[in-house]
């Protein structure tokens, strides 16, 4: 294209479309900054092999695949999987298990962050604040495994501390963690214990934008403390807010398989047996590959379609939104 | 509630309500903190008081025992050695190619890069799930093997975007024109200028890369199934949550049986502490860095 218009240069320009001549910037744009192509290489081979590769094993989760017959070559069964998930009597349990565990740590978790941002951004001595700012994030380095292994010492029935205490008041000694309903109470607030602090930082900078001349005036106006939380801080940070929302609300039915994995025990699995557990146990354990892709695919489309619906909710009724 | 120009005073509702959130403040504080602190003075203190719920504010009976039998398990050792090459060698490729990719992503004159951008932000929403990626990591022939620990999450597409808005934000587009007037190549400006003039986001993305591998599991305990190769996580499963049931049932020697059973709490605090301080030590110093990096997360969703 650039040797004909080399050629006759004026006529040839002068007919060049519009899109050609995008065309003709883009590939000059192209060459001027191959070297960034190259800077991109790594990161497309990564998120190519181990994010993109495995979006083709999933039609496995329509066929009855048998590592002997390779992913293309085993033979397709239609919906069988899916069928025989929601006809188990497990189905429900496992589904049910999962929202309760992620609207539990929603509805809980979701609010004391901000809480906790908006008692700290009152906080005057700024001495005490930052040292309480270092405190509350510090749980969020732990790791999962050393969290429920502290869970399980301080809530042991013998030796752990909570129970010395019960045991103090006349009470007697409980196994947290062999009983059922003490599960979900014991995943969700230990979460929140441990992220309580780092989630608050997005929405203590968020309050940090907020011009003291807004509170000065509010408080010559006579508003008090609360007022001025509700007509001030509280818009400010409400789109911070909405995108958080949204973002979690797409992971309902997310559960962090680690933590509730290392929680569970025989004792407590009819409570504790989510979704992605069960994938887990069914699909690398019991090494029936295509059922645990089927339930997979099906929990993330429906995580997605979720996304998508509150996204879409969010910027009807706001104007923002994750995209 | 008269207005005086130069001395506000605060009213006594807002009084009322600053001393309560204080009070609740420091009540939260105190949940934080005391797991912790009894962590650490039942790592050290004599079994019996552990053991019998007698310990409560402050270590009682002083005793190394607790970490002269962590530092003598094997496990331990074999464990931090693998956690230290794979937290170390994940978050200098990791760290190095999220710069790439971030600021090849923030430059607006890079054809099909929104694309790109596109492709790399929908793998944050939707995947392939755990069967079919235990299959491509097979089909590679990564399984058990060193290497597939060290890159298997070192690239991180939220880190990516954190990069990409804090180049996109903070670095002026004059400047490469500028630059590039000089004869200067996108290769020489990136490393010559950009990265000296980004350490505060470099520091983010290690962190962010170190802290996840330094706690990682569960892809050792998929992946992995020669133990030489264990990290240190998959240990403090087996030594915190599931030697539970092993310490009851060892009952051939009774009395050393018991000793076990006796020590065993101690020694798990104190494979707690040993585990931890590593990452609670430097904490301080990179807690700028942390913080600093939610926010600019938060500049652009």
């Amino acid at each position: 294209m650039s040797a004909k218009a080399n050629a006759v240069p004026s006529a040839a320009s002068a007919a060049l479309t519009d899109k050609q001549k995008k065309r003709k910037e883009t590939l000059k744009l192209m060459k001027q900054n191959y070297v960034l192509y190259i800077f991109l290489i790594p990161s497309i081979v990564f998120i190519g092999l181990f994010m993109y590769a495995p979006l083709y094993g999933l039609q496995i989760a329509f066929k009855d695949y048998r590592p002997g017959d390779g992913i293309w070559g085993s033979a397709w069964v239609g919906l069988k999987w899916f069928r025989r998930f929601f006809e188990s009597p497990r189905c429900w349990d496992l589904i049910k298990n999962t929202l309760a565990v992620s609207i539990y740590s929603l509805v809980a978790g979701f609010p004391l962050p901000i809480i906790l941002a908006l008692i700290l951004n009152y906080i005057k001595n700024l001495k005490f604040k930052r040292f309480a700012q270092t405190i509350t994030y510090m749980p969020y380095f732990i790791s999962t495994v050393v969290l429920v292994g502290m869970i399980s010492l301080f809530f042991s029935p013998t030796s752990g501390f909570i129970n010395t205490i019960i045991k103090a008041f006349g009470g007697e000694a409980i196994y947290f963690m062999g009983i059922s309903k003490y599960f979900r109470h014991m995943y969700v607030w230990s979460g929140i214990w441990q992220s309580i602090g780092y989630n608050s930082i997005i929405y203590i900078a968020a309050l940090a934008g907020v011009s003291p001349e807004l509170h000065e005036s509010a408080v010559i106006d006579g508003a008090n403390i609360l007022q001025r939380i509700w007509h001030i801080d509280i818009p400010t940070i409400m789109p911070t807010m909405i995108i958080l929302l949204i973002m979690s609300l797409g992971g309902v039915m997310n559960v962090g398989y680690e933590k509730v994995f290392l929680m569970q025990n025989d004792l407590i699995i009819d409570v504790s047996e989510v979704i992605s557990t069960y994938v887990y146990k069914i699909g690398l354990v019991n090494a029936q590959y295509s059922f645990s892709t089927a339930i997979g695919l099906m929990n993330n489309v429906i995580n997605f379609i979720i996304l998508v619906i509150a996204n879409t909710a969010a910027n009807k009724l706001t104007g923002s939104g994750l995209w | 509630m008269a207005t005086h120009p130069n001395a506000i005073k605060e009213p006594t509702f807002d009084r009322v309500y600053f001393a309560i959130t204080k009070i609740l403040l420091i009540a939260l504080l105190i949940i934080i903190l005391y797991p912790l602190w009894f962590v650490l003075m039942a790592s050290m203190s004599d079994a019996q008081y552990v053991n019998n719920g007698t310990l409560l504010f402050y270590p009682r009976g002083f005793t190394g025992l607790g970490y002269q039998r962590t530092i003598l398990n094997e496990k331990v050792w074999i464990g931090y050695g693998n956690t230290l090459i794979y937290t170390v060698g994940g978050t200098l490729i990791g760290t190095f190619c999220t710069v790439l990719a971030g600021y090849s992503l923030s430059r607006n004159d890079l054809p099909g890069g929104s694309i790109i951008m596109k492709l790399y932000v929908f793998t944050m929403y939707f995947g392939g799930g755990m069967v079919p990626f235990y299959i491509v990591i097979k089909n590679l022939g990564l399984l058990d093997t060193r290497f597939l620990m060290i890159i298997i999450s070192c690239i991180s597409v939220y880190n990516i975007i954190l990069v990409r808005s804090y180049f996109v934000t903070s670095l002026p587009k004059e400047l490469y024109e500028a630059a590039s007037i000089d004869g200067c190549g996108n290769g020489r400006f990136l490393f010559q200028i950009v990265i000296p003039l980004s350490k505060a986001i470099i520091a983010v993305i290690a962190l962010y890369v170190a802290v996840s591998y330094w706690n990682a599991y569960f892809y050792a305990l998929i992946f992995l199934t020669d133990y030489h190769k264990y990290p240190l996580q998959i240990f403090l499963r087996e030594i915190l949550l599931t030697a539970n049931q092993n310490t009851a049932d060892t009952a051939t020697d009774p009395a050393a049986a018991q000793m076990l059973a006796q020590m065993s709490s101690v020694i798990k605090y104190s494979v707690i502490v040993v585990s931890t301080v590593p990452i609670i030590c430097v904490y301080p110093f990179i807690q700028k860095y942390f913080v600093q990096g939610v926010m600019i997360g938060s500049v652009k969703g």
